[in-house]
């Protein structure tokens, strides 16, 4: 994981970085939502700093860069965990009982949606339909969907985790 | 159809009305009123901000499925419109509920009182009852210096944000989130002072509600009234009197500087001066220094200071700081007039009265928000004691008369005091756009070319327009002047000037549209141009009857130079009457450094 | 060399999270092995459709399909069918309702009742082979229109189809297409907006990964006939592997000539960049989408003008949704009688479905409209998952409504699901069956539209919210029947005063329940019973003495330790700290777990 970027000192590798995804889109204000993702890419999420260094790139108010980071629900100012857990909501997966999925993986990490676990291992986000609704319900890990869920396997899944990051 | 106008029937009411208009322009021309919230058009300014968000002025229209906007819904021809029928009053007061279900009410208590554009469409609407009820926005008060926002009473119709953006282009103010937590914010949530926000005020200025105000300090102005230990000295600047009639029903426009002097007598103020003075002493040293820049530049072609660019604007100055630190240089050193009248109110004023100057406290009557920012920059303290001690603008002194229990109408005419009551007709100007830089030509002009001026009002620099700009003869030296109101202009003419595309040798830039007559503090004018050009008018009608008209003819002024300051620009001068700038674009405490 | 085999994978989405990719590379290994090289071909293909019965296998030229394999089968069907001819029974199909496997896909149920046109190349061809798309007939019809139909002849074919906007709101594409040629501007844009965020529909993904060429010779044919020389693909960030295949389509195709300067030497040029999304649905609106292409807020803009008027960067932009473009092909290349002699008076040709929920057969489909939702869901569908009885289908996503058994036998289309009291959305299609609550699935929907809204205009950004929270009121027990009626109220005045369509149409979940599940409200409100046990509130579960063996299983089951006593003797649930998950229900051997 990405150690936090912290705001008083950006790093400069930080700050060129950002340089060069924004130089790459020709620092146009309109390829905003394309350099975000690649900064999102790059670090994982997008912090105070690296919106402000975006702003003064492209030379736009950061307000405006932090206007367009909070609407899409894609874009984060927080770390995620080192294992993303999202729980699809899509209506074939609710009607099939994904919400009781999705308490048991709260109840499980003792976290809330939208939320980093602690130790930074989890994070717990809720997304729209992956479009594998034949697998409902449906639960994807990093790059890992997992289908047919029910709240009894959800244990299981997480500790496959707990002991792969101990390992 | 005839071609150039479309036929239309509004309330069963025939008409045409030319192509584009929307349903809202048609039926205010035809007198019926559709209530609006969100929509704002200030013509004059370009301002324009139109979202149809708000959903309040739906109206039905003849073969349409759902109820159209009338302020972004076109007239087209044979169109057939409804704007009373039970259907668009139940949708209009529904929306009205559900504006209110998500707005605290606490109309009694609020800054807005009697002044709210959603207080008066939902009275309109006799909205009795909140059907709609649930989750509140919970958003904590930002105190800024100057301005105030609680968002609770947010209602979404991003007049601030256009005011913030297109016409200022400070871009301090967004949308932020989406849904219902949606609202207008500063980046990252984080408070004013800690935005790119220059205080300009104008935000505050459209703001249907309360959620965006002045940060008051009338309670610091009674406290010391009270205090029997203090001398209190008022200073008004020149816009505050040709707009505070205004919350005393008169006509816009309308002089009352003699009430506005009797009334600060009742209220307890033990001098009463005017801030006019200071704009002389201000013309005297920023007229000075163009000189110097000027002869700088004639002796051995150095413009790296020119244009000279007007710091009499706290918003402007603050705009450049944050924006342009590039230009600071070229940024008059002179202390704004607000700011040389408290420093000559507290070192010389205060000796006159054999006092500390920590008894005195000197508050200003601006037309302005960002004034209470400039006051509380901490260059101008001294040891901890500001020169100006409070700001307050014209609607907080209207409050503190009503709050007194002074009949404003029925108060005679009073007189300034001396020795800081005495002003010319060039430090009146300074609250209207292109009064500062006319002041200041008055005074360069005769001291540059030795001889009296031919015609002493400079015509061609007064006016609305939002960039102006004239050429002024010096005997033969064309001295080049540019002139913006509104930070939206003044980024434009800024901007020509880097791209050097504007050899302008003195440029005059006012934050506010209008100037300080259009301030963030001034009794709301809504936009409308015309109360701003009555101020304007107001202001040169003044001046025009003054027996002095130029600001080094001030007496008091020149006794001034005589007792303590010595000259224009020299050391003391500097000491007393200039300042100096910082990029706080770039990390905020880097030094521009004063001018040697 | 002769290809005898081909092997075809299934590599969308829904089959790739079952492990495709590791069957595939089993399936290449086993006949590396097997020396099977030069006369086995394994091809990875877009979606099959038949999720249900996913990781699919399709053997070609006998059509054999293979169904639920697993990457361990895959030496078994090298050795025994391409080796030997002889198909693997347990892997093939099995007919529900004769019980007899099924080796053709043609002869099973699923595909024998569908027509595919948009989809006639997704589970065919390798996606990333252009020559496969060729093969196909691809890039013909836009050969076609560049040599040999002016762009007016183009138009007319495709307005004479009768092919309506596949995206929601069935505007006509030729008509659009008219538009926009006809709309003033020297720039215009083409934009396929891929922005599909509607839960529980994934054809555009399906056709963007198993088809991608398609799209892109429509946008090209497109952009001929308004006369844009560039084409935008919006995608959702979230669909790497559309992304993946779409870049390798635009790069095959400029390589071909088939996108870039002068294609097919007809002097027309044309090239595509895709857009990325980033989380809105409110952006699948064409106005949002365009302002996200902007690098803007998506928020909805008020219509007029339309996109084809003014658009993208202020120019003409004609927007079209994936499964539009995918159509368009097949028109120009069978002609448009063709097209229109399938459908119904109003609705052409054909319409994907994705069908979900209490299904036997969960997937993708393509029927002809015209094809009544009883076809599609007893039929295609294969019944109702575990027997339960059918209670309703919702289509159109959140801006769609909730049908019953009497409107199984309506035709699908445009009208006819709008009459219905739903729409036809981008084709989304949920069955629900006994077990689901409708106020719970109207709050879900809504839900959805809390968290989407752009938070613009009043009535979606806080009416939807108070919406939400009527039904949080009545399915959490505390609802009244004068709730009911401020429900719909208030969902009428948001359809009629939104801003854009997301919020005119997020009402119709509720009203459509409303109106079809009047008995279920009334339940809720009067009894404070929820029928279909499914609002936590309502439901209590409690184990029957009686029954109980106190096998302890339920008390083993249960996450939140409420169930108590010793084993052998019955058992109780603490309805205080009983979370209603139904873990004991299941697990209980003895049918002791009942729920009220």
């Amino acid at each position: 994981m990405e150690k936090e970027i912290r705001n008083e000192s950006l790093p400069s590798c930080v700050r060129e970085k950002v340089h060069d995804i924004c130089r790459e889109h020709g620092c146009d204000p309109g390829e905003l939502i394309h350099i975000l993702h690649a900064l999102q890419r790059t670090f994982g999420y997008l912090p105070e700093a690296v919106q402000e260094a975006v702003a003064a790139e492209l030379d736009i108010p950061v307000a405006r860069v932090y206007g367009v980071v909070t609407f899409y629900s894609y874009f984060t100012m927080v770390p995620k965990g080192k294992y993303p857990v999202s729980v699809c909501l899509g209506t074939a997966c609710y009607v099939r009982g994904a919400e009781a999925v999705l308490d048991e993986f709260r109840r499980q990490l003792e976290i809330g949606v939208g939320e980093t676990t602690l130790d930074g291992l989890f994070s717990l986000d809720c997304l729209r339909c992956v479009g594998a609704c034949g697998l409902a319900p449906v639960v994807s890990v990093g790059d890992r969907v997992y289908g047919r869920l029910t709240p009894e396997k959800v244990r299981g899944i997480l500790s496959d985790y707990y002991r792969a990051a101990e390992d | 159809m005839n071609g150039n106008t479309v036929g239309l029937t509004i309330d069963r009411k025939t008409m045409s009305v030319p192509p584009g208009t929307t349903i809202l322009e048609a039926a205010s021309a035809a007198g019926i009123r559709i209530p609006t919230l969100c929509h704002m058009k200030l013509e004059d300014l370009e301002y324009e901000n139109n979202p149809g968000a708000c959903r309040i002025c739906v109206v039905e229209v003849e073969g349409r499925r759902n109820l159209a906007p009338a302020c972004k819904t076109e007239c087209t021809e044979g169109m057939v419109v409804h704007t009373h029928t039970p259907r668009v009053m139940n949708a209009r007061r529904t929306v009205m509920e559900l504006i209110l279900s998500n707005h605290p009410a606490e109309c009694l208590t609020c800054s807005k009182n009697g002044y709210c554009d959603l207080q008066k469409v939902a009275h309109d609407l006799g909205i009795r009852e909140i059907r709609y009820r649930g989750e509140e926005s919970v958003f904590v008060p930002d105190r800024s210096p100057a301005i105030v926002r609680d968002m609770n009473k947010c209602i979404m119709c991003r007049r601030c944000e256009t005011a913030c953006n297109t016409i200022q282009t400070v871009g301090a103010l967004t949308a932020v989130n989406r849904g219902f937590r949606a609202v207008v914010a500063t980046a990252f949530g984080r408070d004013m002072a800690g935005s790119t926000c220059s205080y300009c005020g104008q935000c505050v200025s459209v703001c249907p509600t309360g959620a965006l105000s002045g940060r008051s300090h009338t309670d610091e102005v009674l406290k010391a009234l009270a205090d029997p230990e203090k001398i209190v000295i008022a200073q008004t600047a020149p816009a505050v009197r040709t707009a505070l009639g205004r919350d005393f029903g008169y006509e816009a426009g309308t002089l009352v500087t003699g009430k506005m002097v009797s009334a600060l007598r009742e209220l307890g103020f033990d001098y009463v001066f005017d801030t006019d003075f200071a704009a002389d002493l201000t013309i005297m040293e920023e007229g000075t220094e163009f000189l110097n820049r000027l002869r700088a530049e004639d002796a051995d072609g150095e413009r790296a200071k020119l244009p000279l660019m007007t710091s009499c604007c706290p918003g402007w100055v603050s705009f450049v700081e944050q924006h342009y630190p590039e230009l600071l240089p070229r940024l008059s050193t002179a202390r704004s007039p607000q700011q040389m009248f408290g420093s000559v109110a507290k070192r010389y004023f205060a000796r006159l009265l054999g006092v500390e100057r920590r008894r005195l406290v000197v508050v200003s009557v601006m037309p302005c928000l960002a004034k209470k920012y400039e006051c509380s920059r901490l260059e101008f303290a001294v040891d901890g004691n500001p020169d100006v001690d409070v700001s307050i603008y014209t609607r907080e002194l209207a409050r503190l008369i009503r709050y007194a229990n002074i009949d404003f109408r029925a108060l005679p005419d009073g007189e300034f005091d001396r020795p800081f009551g005495e002003s010319t007709g060039a430090g009146v100007i300074f609250g209207t756009t292109g009064g500062v830089i006319e002041a200041a030509m008055r005074t360069a002009y005769e001291l540059y070319t030795g001889r009296p001026l031919p015609e002493i009002e400079f015509v061609r620099l007064r006016g609305m327009e939002g960039i102006r700009s004239a050429t002024v003869d010096f005997d033969g030296k064309p001295v080049r002047i540019g002139i913006a109101h509104g930070l939206g202009n003044a980024r434009r003419l800024v901007e020509e000037v880097l791209a050097g595309k504007s050899p302008y040798d003195a440029i005059e830039v006012m934050a506010c549209p209008g100037g300080c007559i259009g301030g963030g503090g001034q009794p709301f004018h809504r936009g409308n141009m015309e109360v701003l050009r009555c101020r304007a008018d107001a202001l040169y009608r003044e001046d025009a009857g003054k027996p002095l008209r130029k600001s080094h003819e001030n007496p008091c002024v020149q006794e001034l130079y005589r007792e303590v300051l010595e000259e224009p620009c020299g050391p003391k001068a500097h000491e007393w009457l200039h300042t100096r700038y910082f990029d706080r674009k770039n990390g905020g405490t880097e030094d521009s450094g004063p001018e040697k | 060399m002769t290809i005898g085999w081909q092997v075809l994978v299934c590599g969308g989405t829904g089959c790739r999270a079952s492990q495709s990719e590791r069957i595939e590379k089993a399936l290449k290994e086993e006949i590396r092995r097997c020396g099977l090289e030069d006369e086995a071909q394994v091809i990875r293909t877009g979606c099959f459709g038949f999720c249900e019965k996913g990781p699919v296998v399709k053997v070609i030229p006998d059509n054999t399909f293979y169904v639920q394999v697993r990457p361990e089968d895959a030496e078994e069907i090298v050795s025994e069918h391409l080796l030997k001819g002889c198909r693997v029974r347990r892997l093939l199909y099995v007919d529900p309702e004769t019980h007899l496997r099924v080796s053709d896909s043609k002869h099973i149920g699923f595909y024998r009742k569908q027509l595919r046109i948009a989809l006639r190349n997704c589970g065919f061809i390798d996606p990333e082979n252009i020559g496969e798309y060729i093969a196909r007939d691809g890039y013909a019809a836009l050969g076609k229109a560049l040599t040999g139909m002016t762009p007016e002849e183009v138009i007319g074919e495709i307005e004479r189809s009768g092919l309506r906007g596949r995206g929601g709101g069935g505007f006509p594409t030729g008509l659009k297409w008219k538009i926009t040629r006809q709309a003033p501007g020297e720039r215009k844009y083409v934009v396929c907006n891929a922005d599909e965020g509607d839960p529980g529909a994934f054809m555009d993904r399906s056709i963007l990964e198993g088809d991608p060429h398609s799209v892109l010779e429509a946008m090209a044919i497109n952009g001929y006939c308004t006369g844009a020389s560039k084409g935008l693909i919006y995608i959702r960030a979230e669909y790497p592997l559309a992304v993946e295949r779409l870049k390798t389509a635009i790069g095959q195709a400029r390589e071909a000539g088939l996108l870039g300067d002068d294609i097919l030497g007809s002097g027309f040029s044309f090239d595509v960049e895709i857009r990325y999304g980033a989380g809105a649905f409110v952006c699948g609106e064409e106005t949002a989408l365009i302002r996200s292409m902007e690098g803007q807020r998506g928020e909805a803009m008020v219509k007029p003008p339309f996109p084809s008027e003014r658009g993208y960067a202020g120019c003409p932009t004609n927007v079209n949704n994936v499964e539009t473009y995918a159509n368009i092909p097949v028109i120009l290349l069978k002609g448009a009688d063709w097209f229109a002699g399938i459908g119904t008076e109003r609705s052409k040709g054909t319409k994907v479905f994705a069908l979900a929920g209490k299904i036997n057969n969960v997937g993708l489909i393509e029927v002809p409209m015209g094809t009544t939702l009883r076809e599609v869901i007893f039929g295609i569908g294969g019944g109702i998952k575990n027997g339960k009885k059918f209670k309703a289908v919702q289509t159109g996503g959140p801006s769609g409504g909730c049908l019953t058994e009497k409107h199984l036998d309506i035709p699908i289309d445009y009208d006819n699901l709008l009459a219905a009291g739903s729409m036809m959305g981008s084709g989304g299609m949920i069955v629900m069956d006994e077990d689901d609550c409708m106020v719970s699935m109207a709050k879900f929907y809504l839900d959805f539209t809390v968290e989407e809204s752009c938070g613009k205009c009043a009535p979606c950004r806080v009416g939807n919210k108070r919406l939400h929270e009527l039904l949080q009121k009545i399915t959490g027990g505390k609802g009244t029947e004068e709730d009911l009626e401020r429900l719909r109220n208030l969902a009428l005045v948001i359809r009629d005063t939104a801003l854009c369509g997301l919020g005119q149409t997020s009402p119709n979940p509720v009203l459509s329940t409303l109106d079809n599940f009047r008995d279920e409200y009334l339940a809720h409100v009067r009894e404070q019973r929820c029928y279909a046990h499914q609002c936590r509130d309502l439901t209590q579960y409690f184990i029957s003495p009686e029954i109980c063996r106190g096998c302890t299983l339920c008390a083993r089951a249960c996450p939140v330790n409420a169930i108590s006593g010793e084993r052998k003797h019955p058992h109780a649930i603490d309805p205080l700290l009983c979370v209603r998950c139904g873990s004991c229900l299941e697990k209980c051997k003895f049918g002791a777990v009942r729920v009220r």
